[in-house]
């Protein structure tokens, strides 16, 4: 389990990144690692050429945004988020999913960017994007543009960065009052991919009714989705049936893929009661504070 | 072949590596600190931790070449066979090794925690001994070894504060 | 006198394991050494036409690289390890692995080739340069498909599948049957998981040409053997041939399989190179090539009397031995034997057929078959207990057998050959301690009905089990006190963490008085000690424990007789301690042990006619059959009925493994041992396909608990000594994890008590449990199902309706150029009549080593109704074969498309691509239709797409 040569290639900046990869069309970015260099070891990836991010120090860090929001540079690793006072006061969805990401040796490696571009449907950081209805900061040498983050996962592994683009930061907007949010998800050992995983953001009105509400589910498609079920919350008492019928909708329109770990019918099964779970604990939590 | 300097357990070294070279095989067999164990080669069995600039990672999930100008410590910078870091030695008191293939990766992944978490309750050692296999021992000591490691550590730290 | 034994006394080669100071195989680092890697089979079955190695010869760095036909007359099967014991009427047909694969390829991971480079890294890149030849042949997997007359045969020489057949009975279980008040009768799956010593596998060989001499450092259980196989198989006298198992880094059983092709192989290409060469096994290596164990189905019945006493017991089993049997008939006569436990059983009927399959070689694993044996007694005791109203326990005790009744006799045969009996034991007290320290009754009474109204399902479980251990032949100790006054302790025996270092040293020390670290134990090392067989059946303390006592003894007297002549004294008046050995009554008059040991040598003079030099001994020890340890484990889960996820709350030990020589070290045993049993039960599986591929060969997919799995586990203990060796000792390496599986289907069964949720097959999953929560609701018994996941790895099929007639269609789809825009990734596509070559390039995500070479026949052509494709795919991850069917039909207005496709997948994208398979084949399928539907708008037919992958 070694992997095939490759010719590397270290950028000491974002642009020197850009100019890397404009440069070497068949180079691959490398971020923290924690799932290109397994691939690579198995020899399922077999990159002509890596362009290294990790000495680009420009491309991390967390910061307050003028309006009120929080960015995250895409470097940033991901033990740097979970310690983030930042990120715990004004993304506390992002807070609660870190513990789940692998273990501490790969927080410790891996980026927040990287889990974003790499695009794994089990992973946690793109639902929870999902959820907080993230926007994207990508650039290439043609310029800058901002995706939202439900535009972005466009498949399998498959997003909308173009060749030569890369993810360089995450926006996350500035949370309403009266906001709770909740994360839950089952895996089979602590750590692992999830089998299936809720993200719930909602945001309650001054009578108490939900203003705003996502759920974002992860490993049950391709993709990282939004569940669009969620919008039928609006308006409405955060009432147990409520979540409950929203829950259900939301399983109804899933057709989860099967592993050796869970079939498909167990997928959904999650899927719901997951959403259901997290649900009415963002709800509560909006509710307490 | 690339250039590669670097420090390991605080010694300079300077080599010249193929890219593609793992940190774990260079510190194996290029420097020859074969303490770092190697397991699994996918980042999931732990065997192969080690700090690069104090903090725990897979070395086989790193490039060689990604450690330019890291300072690296394994294993062999902790304690010797007749003095023993106070982490090897509650480990020892507390039978938490069978095998010891895992262990010099459980001791790499464990000296960060405890430097962070002096007074570790038992979940948390469990959560950060999580990406650690190991298939000899079901855990059980190697957690008391770490609450005791963790307790002699604090009086020792604490002795000298003492008196202030 | 014993002192030291007993003692929990810390171990000796801690310090050298902590500092990462000890030596494992992959830390030989020798002048000159090269690196080899293996060319694996990526089929489970085919026929091996040629292999071509001339390109990977060329790549620079490589020094080497070997087939079978290139070992010339050193290539031979390997040996049988275990002959069959004597049961009469027993069937056993031996197909020994081979070094190399020659004709054919048996299972997946099957060694095919050898390459031999400057770096392992090298090697690597030639394996791809290696093309071989095969042809597929359908793969035998599942037991029963395997025994089927028309069933593929694995083994030609031979007329069936069947590896072997033994029954074993006594009484007659027919007559218990006939006046039987109730008998219950399951089918019962053990499915198969794999060892996982996190210590992959290893050999260095060095050939000393001036010398004539191999050294070979492996990671085995068994150094001694090994040499003298290899020194057999190299033509060497087996003095010229050492053997070192240095530290070794977790056994588990099959670091005993011998010969492994690597173990073969590898020192003949050191003779042959006359360099050192290295081969280290990966990880992805690790889940085919090092063996496994536990695949076993049983239909199993109980006969009962009314109160509950076992009457009998009949019991048909299926053995899975893999596509080798060298290990012969171990494991499935342990399930046999151990399915007994500590049961009075007057009339037992057990039969078994081992059968090959195209999988991996089966061998001990820890446990060893005695898993199963429990798992089905235990659960029809369950199942007894609720049909006849009695507790779980009591049905347990009024079946025990008394202490007053050892030793027990069964009336069949062991796996040590010798008579199933029973040295020793006392079950009740195990039972009641077990009981009390998990507060049974309590649980029972107040907590579960109380968690229950609050709707939380709690269980609880309690499971007994005996084990046989220590067995024989022998094992060998020398004993030798040096004049430095050390002693040191050589014996045959190698260490994968169990402390032998450690529990042997505290024996030894106890025999001469001297401290626990002032005993050097060297293991592992032929040439330090060259008879003996290996750890392995939990018998490295019991059976080299009590060869260093005898040893150690022989020691003691011989110093104390030297004293005695020294000192003119008679040697009932001499002590030994503290290093020394003295005149009781005057300590001050005596000498060193160092003093004695130059006074044994002496280098002048006469010394006593009969007497040897030396203050040494090497004594060997041989039960007269293994000693039976014994149990009882109990456990309180919670399970959450909504997602099926499984708490292990509590975890109780109750263990008799007779005198404890190191507490802290049996601690250690069971510990891990339980830990092991909970992966066993849980999250281990190896999952293999119908077509032989195991679909996780890695640890992102084979699951090992981790520090959040393992409950903390509260032990007591029971002492019966074994009265078969001189230390009282039993075995406890495999204890810990034999009992599990059936405990944690009990305890899961119990908090689901109330849905009709019965468990007959471990492990378990979350999907699986939670299949049969939601299908117990059902009206009629559960469909019994294998308990893995099966079939093969990518399935599509759907309709499509469009227009045009059939014939129009029919010549569309069959257009090179509709075909490439349908096939994902289509980077070229030549047709040629009925045959079509591409190239494919379907890389996703991470995955860019992609690209395959396509080849598609076209057959069962009926123009204008229907076809089949033959699709080959090949390359550097692996293969995608099988064939696509297309039907078409006139539907009214247009035409109606159904395609069907099996395709089988191979190599890497199987066996760590598993994950994302399904999505993959969804997204080409959406994909393939969404193309098809331009290309049949493209020239004027419309469509309506109806159908989907599945």
């Amino acid at each position: 389990m070694k992997p095939a040569t490759f010719i590397y290639h270290r950028a000491s900046s974002l642009d020197d990144a850009l100019a890397l990869l404009a440069e070497h069309p068949d180079a691959k970015p490398l971020a923290g690692g924690p799932s290109l260099i397994p691939a690579m070891n198995f020899r399922l990836s077999q990159p002509a050429a890596l362009v290294d991010l990790n000495a680009a120090g420009d491309l991390s860090g967390i910061s307050q945004s003028p309006g009120g929001g929080i960015r995250i540079g895409a470097m940033t690793r991901h033990a740097a988020v979970e310690r983030s006072d930042l990120v715990r006061d004004f993304a506390p969805l992002l807070r609660e999913a870190m513990p789940h990401v692998a273990h501490p040796q790969i927080r410790n490696r891996g980026t927040i960017g990287g889990s974003i571009a790499h695009a794994d449907p089990s992973a946690e950081v793109p639902g929870v994007m999902l959820a907080l209805d993230a926007t994207f900061v990508a650039r290439s040498r043609g310029g800058e543009r901002r995706i939202a983050a439900r535009d972005f996962f466009t498949g399998l592994f498959a997003t909308a960065l173009e060749p030569g683009e890369l993810l360089v930061a995450v926006e996350l907007p500035a949370r309403a009052p009266r906001s709770g949010s909740a994360f839950l998800e089952v895996a089979r050992r602590h750590g692992d991919f999830a089998l299936a995983g809720a993200a719930a953001d909602v945001t309650l009105d001054a009578r108490g009714h939900i203003a705003r509400a996502r759920l974002a589910l992860i490993s049950v498609a391709d993709r990282p989705i939004l569940a669009a079920a969620a919008d039928a919350l609006v308006g409405r008492e955060p009432a147990e049936d409520a979540i409950r019928s929203v829950a259900e909708a939301a399983r109804d329109a899933l057709d989860p893929p099967a592993d050796i770990h869970a079939d498909a019918r167990y997928r959904r099964q999650l899927a719901e009661v997951l959403a259901r779970r997290a649900l009415t604990q963002a709800v509560r939590r909006a509710s307490a504070g | 072949m690339q250039t590669l300097s670097l420090t390991v357990n605080g010694r300079r070294i300077e080599r010249s590596v193929e890219p593609r070279l793992l940190l774990s095989d260079f510190l194996r067999h290029d420097v020859e600190l074969t303490g770092t164990h190697v397991g699994c080669e996918h980042g999931v069995c732990g065997a192969c931790t080690v700090l690069v600039d104090g903090e725990a990672v897979r070395s086989c999930l790193m490039f060689a070449v990604q450690a330019e100008a890291a300072r690296v410590d394994t294993v062999e910078s902790l304690g010797s066979e007749h003095a023993l870091h106070p982490l090897q030695e509650a480990f020892r008191d507390a039978h938490a090794l069978q095998c010891g293939f895992c262990t010099p990766g459980m001791l790499m992944t464990l000296v960060p925690f405890l430097r962070d978490h002096p007074s570790p309750g038992e979940l948390e050692i469990r959560h950060a001994l999580s990406g650690n296999l190991c298939r000899c021992t079901g855990y059980a000591n190697i957690v008391k070894a770490v609450a005791l490691a963790a307790e002699r550590m604090r009086e020792a730290g604490a002795a000298p504060g003492a008196a202030e | 006198m014993t002192r030291l034994v007993g003692q929990p006394v810390k171990r000796n080669e801690d310090a050298r394991l902590l500092t990462g100071r000890a030596q494992f195989v992959d830390d030989v680092h020798l002048p000159g050494m090269l690196h080899a890697a293996f060319l694996r089979s990526e089929h489970a079955h085919a026929r091996l036409r040629a292999v071509d190695l001339s390109r990977a010869r060329q790549r620079p760095g490589v020094i080497a690289a070997f087939a079978a036909d290139d070992l010339g007359d050193y290539w031979a099967p390997g040996p049988l390890l275990v002959p069959p014991p004597p049961i009469p009427d027993l069937v056993f047909r031996h197909a020994p692995q081979v070094p190399l694969a020659r004709g054919k390829l048996r299972y997946v991971g099957e060694p095919i080739a050898v390459v031999i480079a400057e770096s392992r890294y090298v090697a690597e890149d030639a394996l791809a340069d290696i093309i071989v030849d095969a042809e597929p042949l359908p793969a035998v997997v599942q037991l029963e498909a395997a025994l089927a007359p028309d069933a593929p045969r694995i083994h030609e020489q031979l007329d069936s599948n069947v590896a072997a057949h033994a029954l074993q009975t006594t009484g007659s279980y027919a007559k218990a049957r006939a006046k039987a008040h109730r008998v219950i009768k399951r089918r019962f799956h053990y499915d198969r998981g794999a060892s996982a010593a996190i210590e992959n596998r290893g050999v260095v060989a060095a050939w000393d040409a001036s010398a004539e001499e191999m050294t070979i450092w492996d990671t085995t259980q068994a150094p001694i053997p090994i040499r003298n196989g290899l020194a057999a198989m190299l033509g060497l006298p087996e003095s010229q041939v050492r053997v070192i198992a240095p530290f070794v880094g977790g056994g588990f059983g099959p670091k005993i399989m011998m010969f492994y092709p690597e173990e073969v192989v590898i020192p003949w290409a050191a003779r042959a190179i006359g360099r050192p060469v290295k081969w280290i096994e990966d990880r992805r290596e690790n889940f085919t090539a090092t063996t496994q164990e536990r695949s076993q189905i049983h239909d199993a019945e109980i006969a009962l009397a009314k109160d509950g006493r076992i009457l009998g017991v009949h019991d048909v089993f299926l053995h899975d031995t893999g596509a080798y049997d060298p290990y012969g008939l171990t494991v499935p006569i342990n399930s046999q034997c151990t399915l007994l436990g500590p049961y009075k059983v007057p009339n037992y009927s057990s039969e078994f057929t081992a059968v090959f399959t195209n999988t991996p070689i089966v061998t001990p694993v820890r446990g060893a078959g005695r898993q199963h044996g429990v798992f089905v007694m235990e659960r029809l005791l369950d199942l007894a207990a609720r049909e006849l109203g009695i507790d779980r326990l009591e049905i347990r005790r009024r079946n025990f057998i008394r202490p007053g009744e050892f030793p027990y006799d069964h009336k069949i045969i062991f796996q040590d050959f010798k008579p199933l009996v029973y040295d020793s034991g006392n079950y009740e007290p195990a039972l009641a301690k077990a009981s009390a320290l998990i507060g049974y009754d309590r649980f029972v009474r107040e907590e579960q009905p109380r968690a229950r109204s609050e709707g939380r399902q709690l269980g609880i479980g309690v499971v007994a089990y005996v084990e046989g251990t220590g067995i024989g032949p022998y094992e060998g100790a020398r004993v030798t006190v040096e004049p430095s006054g050390r002693v040191r302790l050589a014996t045959g025996v190698g260490t994968q963490g169990q402390g032998h270092f450690t529990s042997f040293a505290q024996i030894v020390a106890d025999q001469l008085g001297v401290g626990p670290d002032e005993v050097h134990v060297v293991t592992g090392d032929t040439r330090t000690f060259s008879w003996g067989t290996g750890t392995f059946a939990s018998r490295g303390a019991v059976v080299a424990g009590s060869a260093c006592h005898a040893a150690a003894a022989a020691v003691r007297e011989k110093a104390i007789a030297k004293t005695a002549e020294l000192l003119g004294v008679k040697p009932k008046h001499v002590s030994i301690g503290g290093g020394r050995v003295y005149l009781e009554r005057d300590p001050s008059k005596g000498f060193t042990l160092g003093e004695l040991a130059q006074k044994a040598n002496p280098l002048r003079g006469g010394v006593t006619p009969g007497t040897e030099p030396g203050l040494e001994a090497t004594k060997y020890f041989g039960p007269e059959r293994g000693s039976t340890a014994n149990g009882v484990h109990a456990m309180i889960v919670e399970v959450d009925r909504e997602t099926a996820q499984v708490e292990i709350k509590r975890y109780v030990v109750v263990h008799d493994c007779g005198t404890q020589l190191n507490p802290m070290i049996v601690e250690g045993q069971i510990h891990g041992g339980v830990a092991f049993g909970i992966g066993n039960a849980f999250y281990e599986q190896l999952v293999f396909d119908d077509g032989g591929q195991l679909l996780n060969a890695s640890f992102m997919d084979y699951l090992l608990p981790t520090a959040l799995d393992v409950p903390a586990i509260e032990l007591g203990h029971v002492e019966t000594p074994s009265p078969l060796n001189p230390l009282g000792t039993k075995g406890v390496g495999e204890a810990g994890a034999i009992p599990t599986g059936a405990l944690f289907a009990q305890a899961v069964e119990n908090a689901l008590a109330g849905t009709g949720v019965e468990i007959t097959e471990i492990p378990l999953s979350p999907s699986r449990l939670f299949t049969l929560i939601a299908d117990s609701r059902r009206v009629g018994p559960v469909p019994a199902a294998a308990p893995s996941a099966r079939g093969r790895a990518l399935c599509l099929e759907g309709t499509y309706d469009f227009g045009g007639s059939p014939g129009d269609v029919y010549a569309l789809l069959l257009d090179p150029r509709v075909l490439a825009s349908v096939m994902p990734g289509t980077k070229r596509l030549d047709r040629n009549g009925d045959r079509y070559d591409g190239v494919l390039d379907v890389g996703i995500g991470p995955v860019s080593a992609a690209e395959f070479a396509l080849e598609v026949v076209v057959a069962d052509q009926i123009v204008g109704e229907q076809y089949a494709m033959r699709i080959e795919a090949r390359g550097k991850l692996g293969f995608v074969s099988g064939t696509a069917r297309v039907r078409l039909a006139s539907n009214g207005a247009g035409t109606r498309m159904s395609y069907s496709a099996e395709l089988q997948v191979g190599g890497t994208i199987a066996a760590v691509g598993q994950r994302m398979l399904d999505s993959v084949s969804k997204a080409m399928s959406a994909q393939a239709l969404k193309a098809l539907e331009r290309s049949l708008r493209a020239r004027g037919a419309a469509s309506t797409p109806t159908g989907a992958a599945s």
